[in-house]
């Protein structure tokens, strides 16, 4: 596939790229995807005082799989969890300029951004504290 | 060394300079219609024709009247399939075949059940073999054709095509064979093999694109077939339109070099093969071969990189022409049906590279793949979420992943 310079851009230089301990109170962790369907996302946020302070990826997948995921990471950082909630995958798309066949790769980063958030929130009893 | 290396050889191969040398003339001086009978210009192309026809004849150990010049391969096995359905309608209505055809025999057969043939698509084992007893016990009294590739696109594993013509002759049935990755590359002979359809293609063997044959058996039986093209009456009936002379004057060229040069070829590539195997799965851990590791193709290697997917894997080897089985690399969006049916896992299908080595390969392009094979998949394995978790001990197939 041909894709845009920003993908490549993020894939040669992916930004934030590594893990949290995942046990961490101040981590939040999601995972979407399986294996069997060629992307797994594992996105991580650091959160203080409901703040994502710092953000962490892993991809298994394509390039714009990789990409989004990147790009998310960038994203997230000095937003509130529900400013973090408002990311909509049709803005990785444009950025990206991914084309139609890799929107769900955009879906996936999106939707990892709202499994981290979920993990952080369920690990402390529904509230948004520290 | 030039970059970007072309490894890609099972897609399509640089038409070889001798043959695109002996070309030339038929697209000026000599471009006369082979079927016009009366001047030097159509006596001139027909004679070229006839050298080709002989020079393809030679290299399947056929009769040069039993060449039937096509567009490609595609063509050749859907005139074959085709063709014998319509012709032997009164006879019987089943086909043989198997999983791990390519897709122009699969989808000439799928279009055919529509039209009410019944077709068995016969299982490969987990090295992409088939069991030509399998083939044997799939026969009923309405069987008329047996379709088996020589040698399969993605794992160039090598089909046990010798056994299977021999239990197509004894039961009277036709075997066609798709041996378009196969000519050219490893010996094929229509007699020893009991081949009585025989479909290749020019670009795969060096020559130019757009130029294909199918060898129909005149004798043992004499094969009939009902034409997909009307029209000129051209190449015995069966498929009208007017010749690609230079096309066919480069096929035949292409043929003849190959046979040439054949075992010299397979035993440098098979060398260079080798090389490129252990030179990757020395230095990375969890690196998988996809097919039979002997009875393939000499320039085929495809392998399955754990935990790394395989068009981010080629994004990395930009510089390297390769092609991959994964979703994402294939244009109905799911992972090669070839390694599915192996039964190697979908993730593994995901993450597999084909590398197709071919005459212009050197050493020197080999090692440097080496580097950037072992480069890339250990960077992408430390962006893998999977890889960290199977270092940290977890079982990959007892988490319960999300759906999407």
């Amino acid at each position: 596939m041909k894709y845009s310079d920003d993908v490549e851009d993020h894939y040669n230089n992916p930004r934030n790229v590594g893990s949290f301990e995942k046990d961490a109170k101040d981590v939040g962790t999601g995972i979407v995807g399986a294996p069997e369907c060629g992307d797994v996302m594992k996105l991580q946020l650091k959160i203080d005082n409901g703040i994502i302070v710092d953000a962490k990826f892993k991809t298994f997948g394509c390039g714009s799989a990789i990409a989004s995921s990147s790009l998310a990471t960038e994203w997230v950082k000095g937003k509130t969890l529900d400013e973090a909630m408002t990311i909509k995958n049709t803005e990785i798309v444009e950025t990206l300029h991914l084309p139609p066949v890799k929107i769900h790769c955009s879906v996936l980063a999106e939707d990892a951004i709202k499994a981290a958030i979920d993990d952080y929130k369920n690990r402390h009893n529904g509230s948004e504290g520290k | 060394m030039n970059l970007p290396i072309y490894m890609d050889n099972h897609s399509t191969t640089q038409v070889d300079p001798r043959v695109v040398e002996e070309m030339l003339p038929y697209f000026t001086a000599h471009f006369g219609n082979a079927a016009s009978r009366n001047h030097s210009f159509g006596w001139d192309a027909d004679k070229a024709v006839e050298v080709g026809r002989e020079r393809l004849a030679k290299i399947i150990h056929a009769d040069p009247k039993e060449i039937i010049f096509t567009s490609g391969a595609t063509e050749s096995n859907n005139l074959a399939l085709k063709g014998v359905a319509e012709m032997y309608a009164e006879k019987g209505d089943h086909i043989i075949t198997q999983v791990t055809e390519h897709r122009s025999v699969l989808d000439t057969a799928k279009r055919l059940e529509k039209s009410g043939i019944r077709v068995t698509y016969l299982p490969v084992d987990q090295e992409g073999l088939v069991d030509p007893e399998e083939v044997r016990k799939a026969i009923t009294d309405r069987t008329i054709l047996i379709s088996i590739m020589l040698v399969n696109n993605e794992i160039g594993v090598i089909q046990p095509v010798e056994e299977i013509g021999k239990i197509a002759k004894e039961r009277g049935i036709l075997f066609h064979c798709d041996a378009t990755q196969g000519v050219g590359k490893v010996k094929v002979d229509v007699h020893a093999m009991g081949i009585d359809l025989l479909s290749f293609t020019a670009h795969k063997l060096y020559g130019p694109k757009g130029v294909g044959a199918l060898y129909v058996r005149r004798k043992n039986p004499r094969v009939r077939l009902a034409p997909m093209m009307d029209g000129g009456g051209h190449e015995r009936g069966m498929r009208s339109g007017t010749l690609n002379v230079p096309g066919i004057v480069g096929f035949g060229k292409a043929c003849e070099i190959a046979m040439e040069v054949m075992d010299e070829e397979a035993a440098r590539l098979l060398r260079l093969r080798e090389r490129l195997s252990s030179g990757i799965t020395g230095a990375l851990e969890e690196v998988y071969l996809n097919g039979h590791p002997v009875k393939r193709m000499p320039g085929n290697l495809n392998l399955s990189f754990a935990y790394v997917e395989g068009e981010s894997m080629l994004m990395g080897l930009k510089e390297v022409a390769l092609s991959s089985g994964s979703a994402c690399t294939s244009a109905t969006l799911e992972p090669s049906y070839v390694l599915q049916a192996l039964g190697i896992g979908i993730e593994l299908a995901h993450s597999s590279i084909r590398f197709g080595l071919g005459r212009f390969n050197t050493e020197e392009e080999v090692d440097y793949v080496i580097g950037r094979v072992i480069a890339t998949v250990n960077r992408l394995r430390e962006m893998s979420p999977l890889y960290e978790m199977v270092k940290e001990g977890v079982n990959l197939k007892e988490v319960k992943w999300g759906k999407h």
